[in-house]
């Protein structure tokens, strides 16, 4: 029996880990910050500071409004200059708050030191308050708010926590780089999570291509039996949750089920190293590690990232040759969004910054779809995305959901494949959203 | 053999009458009587099929105007009130009189007005770009160009300008309401035709501040409340930084389009002005200007479309094709 793999599909891109290896550096904090409201999945933030307030590192400058909502903390401090529609990575301008950057002092309470605390001092409810209060999202890029994760419906049983540190995604390398010099700050966070959870066993899936990332963890987890580390084979889009708890357990999740249905949570590691933070060091949520990386970059490296930095600072820390750079994008080259404008700010989401050279940033020329069903085959889901973008296309709404087109997870495997570079996904995101809308609709009547 | 030919014929024809006979009962027996006005009505109707009424066709819209017995809350956009008034005798009731309509596009947001920030080389399907991204001028409200709206244009009354990348609507616009709601953005609306075709209108939809509408946009409406105050008639609602003329109070005076610092308020088929101000005008659109003072048997399509193309003002032409990404494949 070869590595572990999940079983329908999956492609392997070149992996193109240009930035591998290099430790994470900080990175200056610029004059201004501008923090956007709408960071994570659900509903956008709500402001509470004022223009004129004076705000401290970590202190809480907007709180979450509804359930699947996350708080937002100031990530440096000084004056709030304005509180406006500023753009966002998508274009749109959204609510933000503008704040003039005057030094760094912390808010009272947070543990700014590097020394690793093992002790778990608190119970598992304070550490699922905790991780609220931090205002804590998955750090992967989906952005889903964790602690929604960690209030476990009565009935349910959560038996395996995973943590998903496969980083299947081309160039990116931060988490990689987190493992390799957080490890043991890791090892406390899962503890800290199975506590939370009260799982019994803690599975960490790694791929294969980081062989050195396996062993650290290997040898720190070795004393834990609960914890256990698996090597995975390098297979795109493994990441995707429903991937992962295939790979590793050989169980497979209904259409628009949770993976709680199979007592399963799955973490970002990135998201462990968050929670880790929160609770020993009282520190919430306003940096992430953040490659920066692409061919026209010319250092291409880690960077620890307070959130609300412009990417377009980090692209210069980074020696970015910019007249060489076709495209950013936000996150990483198969999932992510190119970005129209490089003056948005890095938010909870932002896992990597990558350009792209002018010569492949732009499309193929779309030719006839001839049959050759390779979309099919690396579909992960099992869908056949050329006959569902082409009903998408017609406006078959109804046809759309009975075909499940919901259950894709957007990872452009099949646009990656198709010989004539159709715009599959594409159509298909048209169709998701038409039947979202649908959807939606149905409720309301 | 000639017997068994004749036999032949006998069977058949008796069962042929046998036949014959029992439809005739059973037509008899369940025979659906239908207004025989329906089918006059439905002979009137222009046989579009276009949904413009309200009804699923032209039949569905005879049905149900002459079930009711009235006129009230009828009316066919395609015939206008010509074919309303000849229906009128059919049915022996009043015609109810509607003013004419046309979609208006309230967007000026040309490539020359609304300047792509960058390129974009994914689908351009309106409904699908409007959900990625605020469009490469950068305005979150304004015209994405994807011209959904003439692809649902059933009668020929759109097109796209590649010169603008927006769609202009033509004199034979018949209201139907397809391209309003073909549009994500709801930029078209339906509005009366107004006397002689004259029309004033606020092409702008952008609800943003003035810094910011300005900033993406140099002809949006930036909220200064200069024609609300402008206006005598109390006809502009003002709502979110931006301006509304309602068209069936306007009275045409043209105060606001003078004072609009941003000339987001058009007029359009007025005579123009005496030349006491000659300020350079930002384009302005060349919707079907043309037909205004003729009267309407005299637009023909083609000529329609000679003079708009007349009034084109020459536009530099900046990359039309403009493209970006959605998903991004480093194919390579």
């Amino acid at each position: 029996m070869g590595l572990l793999t999940f079983n329908i599909g999956g492609i392997h891109p070149p992996e193109n880990k240009l930035s591998a290896g290099m430790a994470i550096k900080n990175i200056e904090i610029p004059k201004q910050v501008v923090i956007p409201m709408n960071q994570n999945l659900g509903a956008p933030s709500q402001p509470i500071v004022k223009r004129g307030d004076m705000v401290k590192v970590g202190q809480l400058i907007a709180e979450a409004k509804g359930f699947i909502a996350a708080k937002i903390h100031s990530p440096v401090s000084g004056k709030v200059f304005k509180i406006e529609p500023r753009i966002d990575s998508t274009g749109f301008r959204k609510e933000s708050i503008i704040i003039n950057v005057e030094g760094d002092e912390w808010a009272e309470g947070i543990d700014s030191s590097d020394t690793l605390i093992k002790d778990i001092t608190l119970d598992a409810f304070q550490i699922t308050e905790k991780i609220k209060e931090c205002g804590i999202v998955g750090l992967g890029g989906a952005t889903f708010p964790s602690h929604v994760k960690y209030i476990v419906p009565e009935g349910k049983n959560p038996e395996y926590l995973i943590i998903n540190a496969v980083e299947c995604e081309p160039y990116l390398t931060s988490d990689h780089q987190l493992m390799m010099e957080k490890g043991e700050e890791i090892i406390v966070g899962i503890r800290i999570m199975m506590k939370a959870l009260g799982a019994k066993k803690t599975i960490i899936g790694i791929e294969n291509n980081k062989t050195d990332a396996i062993a650290h963890l290997s040898k720190l987890a070795e004393q834990d039996s609960n914890i256990e580390v698996k090597a995975l084979k390098v297979q795109y889009p493994q990441g995707g949750e429903k991937q992962l708890i295939d790979a590793l357990l050989g169980r497979q999740i209904q259409s628009g089920k949770l993976p709680l249905t199979v007592g399963c949570v799955v973490n970002n590691v990135g998201t462990t190293f968050a929670i880790y933070e929160a609770i020993q060091k009282n520190k919430p949520l306003f940096e992430r590690i953040v490659t920066v990386t692409g061919y026209p970059v010319q250092n291409p490296s880690n960077y620890r990232v307070r959130i609300g930095i412009p990417i377009a600072n980090l692209l210069q820390e980074a020696n970015c040759d910019m007249d060489a750079t076709g495209k950013v994008i936000n996150g990483g080259p198969m999932m992510g969004k190119s970005i129209p404008s490089i003056d948005a700010s890095v938010t909870k989401g932002t896992s990597g910054v990558l350009a792209i050279r002018n010569e492949e940033s732009k499309r193929h020329e779309v030719k006839n779809c001839i049959r050759c069903g390779k979309c099919t085959t690396v579909c992960p889901m099992g869908l056949e995305p050329h006959l569902l973008s082409i009903i998408a296309r017609m406006g078959e709404n109804e046809k759309c959901e009975q075909e499940l087109i919901m259950d894709c997870i957007e990872c452009g495997s099949c646009v990656y494949t198709c010989p004539s570079s159709r715009p599959l996904l594409d159509n298909i995101r048209l169709g998701k959203s038409n039947v979202s809308f649908m959807i939606r609709q149905r409720s309301v009547k | 053999m000639d017997g068994s030919v004749l036999n032949a014929i006998l069977v058949m024809s008796s069962i042929g009458v046998g036949a014959a006979i029992i439809l005739f009962f059973v037509a008899q027996k369940f025979k659906v009587i239908e207004d025989p006005k329906i089918d006059l009505v439905d002979e009137a109707l222009p046989g579009a099929n276009c949904g413009g009424c309200g009804y699923a066709g032209c039949r569905a819209f005879a049905e149900g105007m002459v079930k009711a017995e009235t006129m009230d809350g009828f009316f066919c956009p395609v015939g206008g009130n010509d074919l309303m008034k000849s229906l009128a005798p059919l049915l022996g009731v009043e015609a109810v009189e509607k003013k004419p309509q046309i979609a208006v596009l309230r967007c000026n947001g040309s490539i020359k007005n609304s300047i792509p920030k960058f390129d974009y080389d994914g689908d351009s399907t309106c409904s699908f770009t409007t959900n990625l991204s605020a469009g490469v001028g950068g305005c979150q409200y304004g015209c994405l160009g994807g011209g959904e709206c003439v692809d649902a244009c059933d009668f020929d009354a759109m097109y796209m300008d590649p010169e603008t990348n927006l769609p202009v609507v033509k004199i034979n616009c018949v209201a139907c309401n397809a391209c309003v709601e073909a549009c994500p953005r709801d930029i078209l609306e339906l509005r009366d035709r107004g006397p002689k075709e004259k029309r004033i209108f606020v092409s702008c939809i952008n609800e943003e501040k003035g810094p910011l509408a300005k900033a993406n946009c140099t002809v949006a409406c930036i909220g200064c409340k200069a024609c609300v105050k402008a206006c005598k008639f109390d006809a502009i609602d003002f709502d979110n930084f931006l301006a509304y003329i309602k068209y069936d109070v306007c009275t045409l005076c043209r105060k606001c389009v003078e004072v609009c610092p941003t000339d987001a308020i058009h007029e359009l088929n007025f005579k123009p002005r005496k030349p006491k101000a000659d300020k350079p005008k930002v384009a302005k659109p060349k919707v079907e200007k043309s037909a205004a003072d003729k009267p309407k048997e005299e637009k023909e399509e083609s000529k329609t479309e000679e003079k708009v193309a007349d009034n084109k003002e020459k536009s530099e032409k900046t990359a039309s094709d403009v493209k970006v990404e959605s998903t991004n494949n480093d194919k390579n």
